[in-house]
């Protein structure tokens, strides 16, 4: 494998594979059924005694 | 791990273990430190050896005297305590340090002996710069991500005594690094100087921590792990491997100090700085991240503004922090487009940067008085104003034309103050008054007025610490580039530093009042943990008909 082939690899299929990734990462955050649980886990550190 | 047949209350037979080991490890460093012939090396096999001496000691007295219990109480606090007083420790001994090398650098004659080595500025900055990242900052991190953990979870800290060794083993280990330098141990890379030795004493530590952390999410009980942890997880993941990675290291014997690195050439530099950057995004940045999003919610007693705000922020910081490193050498032998990919990444991090701010200060919708009333939100809101501060200046500053004017000037030291006094700093003190009176059961600090006086003392020093360093950046980079109609340099290198003198000295007064604040905390902190404990007035309280309504301010 030449340098100019590893280059492009990590280049172009790097960005690709992390954009899939990114958009993995947000779907997971707007998922419309997480609301409640992201709802409850927003006041996690208000519901706990010290 | 194993569970001992140990009954709840009496001596946790794990010490006995830990006995062992470390009565061997003193053992080992007994015979290396005799056998060496490396001056050096033998500083540091003293160093191991009072501290394993001091250990076996201290585990046998209590295991003979039985103060070595197995726990009875829902969480461990005793190891936060421990790091929130090694935090205000290390805290004055790092910015003390960096008070004098600023007076050096102000006055050059000043603390310098010329047949007495140790107080060099050569040896003093890197001994500033690690207390206060890896000394202050790390001590702030692992306690505070023992509290967050611990409450988040609803889970007591997993591994029995092993919390105890890894607060312990990380003092060791800078004290190892912090009079190394001063002795003349470093291997000169950026925040990584620490020896083969040094590294691999940090390396055992760190993976403790990592066990101790992802056991205690491991046996939670709520279902649902809280955002901060994440952020925690990131930090020591990303802190082993890059650890890890940059310190790849032969050293010259088993019995010598030095080492040579296993990266040569521009290798060496991109992993370095690939290592000296994210040890400011992920140890600086994540870790404290995840102070912010506990202590604040926690402290305004509103839920965070965005959760999923928070979960974009926290994926889109990590994916983007990691490639930012080359940022650091433009105009170097690194190819150039490896130079504009971490340029670009780095134009990139502004988003999730702001993201996380945004969350943070929008979580005080509905609540803002409070940034009047209570002196310990304002420091928490105050930081993250700095945070958006520098994670702007930042971009700008590794964009390849600004770069060619701001590196290697002071420009670049006040970026780094402003994130480091600003936010980091800011962060940590806003956290730590919140944790004294719970941790030492408090009905709340000593006095808010003295919070008032620390907060506006180190706001107006950072503030002229990084304007003073604007005005000084700026000027030496242009100075550095002025050239005579015939084409030389129109100055000399010490004709720039003798130009920057108003303005080193504007630097000192700004850290000496940065340190004075901290001063004026430990004193109230001292006082907050004398004042009588709150647990019977709380149980009045709880006795007492609750009042009816709450008026709005």
């Amino acid at each position: 494998m030449t340098y100019e082939t590893m280059a492009r690899i990590a280049q172009q299929g790097g960005a690709v594979y992390f954009f899939l990734i990114f958009l993995g990462g947000l779907a997971y955050a707007m998922w419309p059924k997480k609301r409640d649980e992201f709802r409850r886990a927003a006041r996690l550190p208000l519901d706990e005694e010290i | 791990m194993v569970t001992l047949p140990v009954k709840r209350g009496e001596t946790s037979g794990e010490a006995v273990y830990f006995l062992i080991a470390t009565a061997l490890l003193d053992l080992v460093a007994i015979l290396a430190t005799a056998a060496s012939h490396d001056p050096l090396f033998q500083f540091q096999g003293y160093i191991f050896i009072a501290a394993f001496t001091l250990g076996a000691f201290a585990l046998t007295g209590g295991i003979f005297g039985g103060t070595l219990k197995s726990p009875q109480d829902k969480y461990s606090d005793g190891v936060i305590r421990a790091g929130v007083i090694a935090t205000m420790f290390w805290g004055v001994a790092g910015m003390l340090v960096g008070c004098i090398i600023a007076a050096q650098l102000s006055f050059p004659r000043i603390f310098y002996f010329s047949d007495f080595g140790f107080l060099n500025f050569g040896r003093l900055r890197p001994l500033h710069t690690s207390a206060v990242i890896f000394a202050f900052g790390g001590n702030a991190l692992i306690a505070t991500s023992f509290w967050v953990v611990q409450r988040t979870c609803r889970a007591r800290l997993f591994g029995g005594m092993l919390p105890w060794f890894v607060f312990w083993g990380y003092q060791l280990f800078i004290c190892l690094a912090g009079l190394g330098y001063l002795v003349g141990i470093t291997q000169s890379q950026e925040y990584a100087e620490p020896e083969w030795l040094t590294d691999l004493w940090l390396t055992i530590v760190w993976v403790a921590y990592l066990l101790v952390f992802l056991g205690t999410i491991w046996k939670r009980t709520e279902p649902h792990i809280y955002v901060a942890n994440w952020f925690y997880l990131a930090f020591i993941v990303t802190i082993a491997i890059l650890h890890l990675t940059n310190n790849a290291a032969l050293p010259v014997s088993f019995l010598n100090h030095r080492s040579y690195s296993v990266w040569s050439g521009v290798q060496s530099a991109l992993v370095q700085w690939w290592y000296g950057h994210n040890a400011v995004g992920f140890f600086l940045t994540a870790g404290f991240l995840a102070m912010m999003y506990y202590f604040i919610p926690k402290r305004a007693e509103r839920p965070i503004y965005s959760y999923r705000l928070s979960i974009v922020h926290f994926w889109a910081l990590i994916f983007i922090y990691i490639w930012a490193g080359p940022h650091h050498l433009h105009y170097t032998a690194l190819p150039q487009w490896t130079q504009t990919l971490g340029m670009t990444f780095s134009v990139m991090l502004w988003m999730p940067s702001w993201g996380g701010m945004i969350n943070g200060l929008m979580t005080l919708s509905g609540a803002w008085d409070k940034l009047r009333t209570d002196p310990v939100i304002r420091m928490l809101i105050v930081s993250l104003a700095f945070y958006g501060m520098s994670t702007f200046e930042g971009p700008v500053m590794s964009i390849r034309a600004v770069n060619a004017l701001s590196h290697y000037t002071d420009w670049t030291i006040g970026h780094v103050h402003s994130g480091a006094l600003g936010w980091v700093g800011f962060v940590t003190f806003g956290c730590i008054y919140c944790m004294v009176p719970w941790l030492w059961k408090k009905k709340s600090l000593y006095s808010n007025t003295l919070v008032e006086w620390h907060f506006w003392i180190a706001t107006t020093g950072i503030l002229l610490y990084i304007t003073a360093m604007w005005v000084s950046g700026i000027m030496e980079g242009l100075m550095w580039r002025e050239y005579t109609p015939q084409g030389f340099l129109a100055y000399s290198f010490v004709e720039t530093v003798a130009a920057k003198h108003v303005e080193n000295v504007v630097r000192l007064i700004g850290g000496v009042m940065y340190l004075t604040g901290f001063l004026i905390m430990i004193y109230n902190l001292v006082r907050t943990v004398g004042m009588p404990s709150s647990e019977p007035a709380e149980l009045k309280a709880n006795l007492a008909p609750a009042p009816l309504a709450i008026p709005a301010e």
